[in-house]
């Protein structure tokens, strides 16, 4: 199966595209984010502070990488479960962002906020995050440094694996998976 | 009385920070192997691709140094303690929480302890570890080192059974279990079942049962088929590896029994992901 190669940030055309199951090659910049770093997203947005990014149809990656060796770009990089950030995913929708990478299911709530804003959920190989460190080209702390691993990197990814498992036509390949 | 035997704490220090280091960077053969297996009885291009990924993963952490998981891990930390050694030097824990800082400093590992579960302050040196100790008969110390990640820590289960509870019912918790934790704990999973003790041995049992040497059998019969019986049913879900569907939902099932009382039969299930980091060494 030949990967959909698509770039960040997402337009409405790219998004319409995407259905449950299609494999996907992304390129451009992401951004990681978890738990902590949506708290404190939310706190920013609630005061009416912007992101520290533009967030207009830009991918969020639920990941917290190891420490960078030296002479690397950066340490293992795969993804985090997903539903811890459930509560703050309408709001992240809200602000702009269209794609989510993680692993594992999201809520309804989640989906139908897919839904309604127009984006997508994808997720990518949990684990396997040696060889996902070898698909980022660059990366740099843009925020929230004394959260350590949970700070925001922003990454310059070249073919980066993912699969649409939320689309915004209500698919969910995780619930194909066990009704098949 | 037997001669007693002294062992320094130095020594248990760097064999701990030796196991972290290759259970971090590097599957047992045998689990890649497995991995092969599972691999080749799949159909869907996507389960295929999925396992072909992973056993590309341990390539590229053994050759690249970088870590199998960026979860790195809570270090839980089992020790056989022979009853004629005599432990010399540091106090133990404090050897073994230095060990753990000294490897996740050196190697780059992330560090995911915080100190307090409600105020969440990270310790900065993945300490401290969680420590199990058993005394056991001779002159030998042996040591585990098992890391766990989050999310599949996460979808642990204990159900407590009434006594008069038959198999099929136990089978059914554990499948509807996996199930519904689909992809969150990374299948394919290495799932350890604690049955019996009191709740908290059989949750420790759960843990342990996955340390069995790997590719190796229950030595009871009985329990040996119920292990068989159990991985079917669990692989006829469809959840698949990573959860998108395909055969292989766990790659092996393995269960730890314990003796328990009249009244109780607790099962304890540890969805380990397929990433079962562990070592163990004797000195
Ligand atoms: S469940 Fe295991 S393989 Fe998956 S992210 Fe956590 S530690 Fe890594």
């Amino acid at each position: 199966m030949k990967p959909v190669e698509i770039h960040t940030p997402l337009d409405q055309q790219t998004i319409k595209n995407l259905e449950s199951g299609t494999m996907v090659a992304l390129s451009g910049t992401i951004y990681t984010a978890r738990d902590r770093a949506h708290q404190e997203f939310q706190k920013l947005l609630e005061a009416g502070k912007p992101l520290p990014f533009d967030p207009s149809g830009q991918v969020l990656y639920y990941a917290g990488p190891s420490p960078t060796p030296r002479g690397k770009v950066i340490g293992a990089v795969g993804p985090t479960t997903s539903y811890r950030m459930d509560p703050f995913t309408g709001l992240m929708l809200e602000a702009g962002i269209r794609g989510f990478i993680g692993k594992g299911k999201r809520s309804q709530q989640v989906r139908e906020q897919l839904v309604q804003w127009g984006g997508v959920y994808f997720a990518t190989f949990g684990g396997a995050a040696a060889f996902l460190h070898t698909r980022v080209v660059s990366s740099r702390l843009i925020a929230f440094p004394h959260l350590g691993p949970e700070a925001v990197y922003m990454l310059e990814v070249a073919d980066f694996p993912i699969i649409v498992v939320n689309d915004i036509y209500n698919g969910d390949l995780y619930e194909s998976a066990i009704s098949g | 009385m037997a001669d007693s035997r002294i062992i320094n704490t130095t020594l248990i220090r760097d064999a701990i920070v030796q196991l972290i280091h290759e259970a971090s960077f590097q599957l047992h053969p045998e689990t890649r192997t497995t991995f092969i297996q599972m691999r080749d009885t799949e159909e869907s291009g996507i389960a295929r691709q999925t396992l072909d990924t992973l056993i590309l993963n341990d390539d590229i952490a053994k050759a690249e140094q970088v870590p199998l998981c960026q979860d790195c891990g809570s270090v839980v930390v089992f020790l056989e303690i022979g009853q004629q050694v005599i432990i010399e030097g540091e106090q133990l824990n404090d050897a073994i929480h230095d060990a753990v800082a000294h490897a996740y400093e050196k190697y780059y590992l992330r560090k995911s302890i915080v100190a307090d579960p409600l105020q969440r302050v990270n310790t900065g040196t993945n300490t401290p570890s969680f420590i199990h100790i058993d005394m056991v008969q001779g002159d030998k110390l042996g040591i585990t080192v098992y890391l766990k990640g989050g999310g599949s820590e996460n979808m642990s289960s204990l159900h407590m059974f009434r006594p008069t509870a038959s198999e099929d019912e136990i089978i059914d918790y554990i499948v509807q279990t996996v199930r519904d934790a689909g992809p969150n704990p990374c299948p394919p999973l290495f799932l350890g079942v604690g049955i019996g003790g009191t709740a908290d041995v059989a949750m420790l049992n759960a843990k342990k049962a996955v340390l069995r040497k790997p590719g190796s059998f229950h030595p009871v019969d009985y329990y040996r088929k119920l292990e068989e019986k159990i991985l079917h049913a669990v692989n006829d879900t469809g959840v698949g590896p990573l959860g998108f569907g395909g055969r292989n939902t766990a790659a092996a099932v393995y269960i730890k029994e314990a003796a328990t009382h009249i009244a109780t039969l607790p099962v304890a299930l540890n969805l380990n992901c397929h990433s079962l980091r562990y070592r163990g060494t004797i000195l």
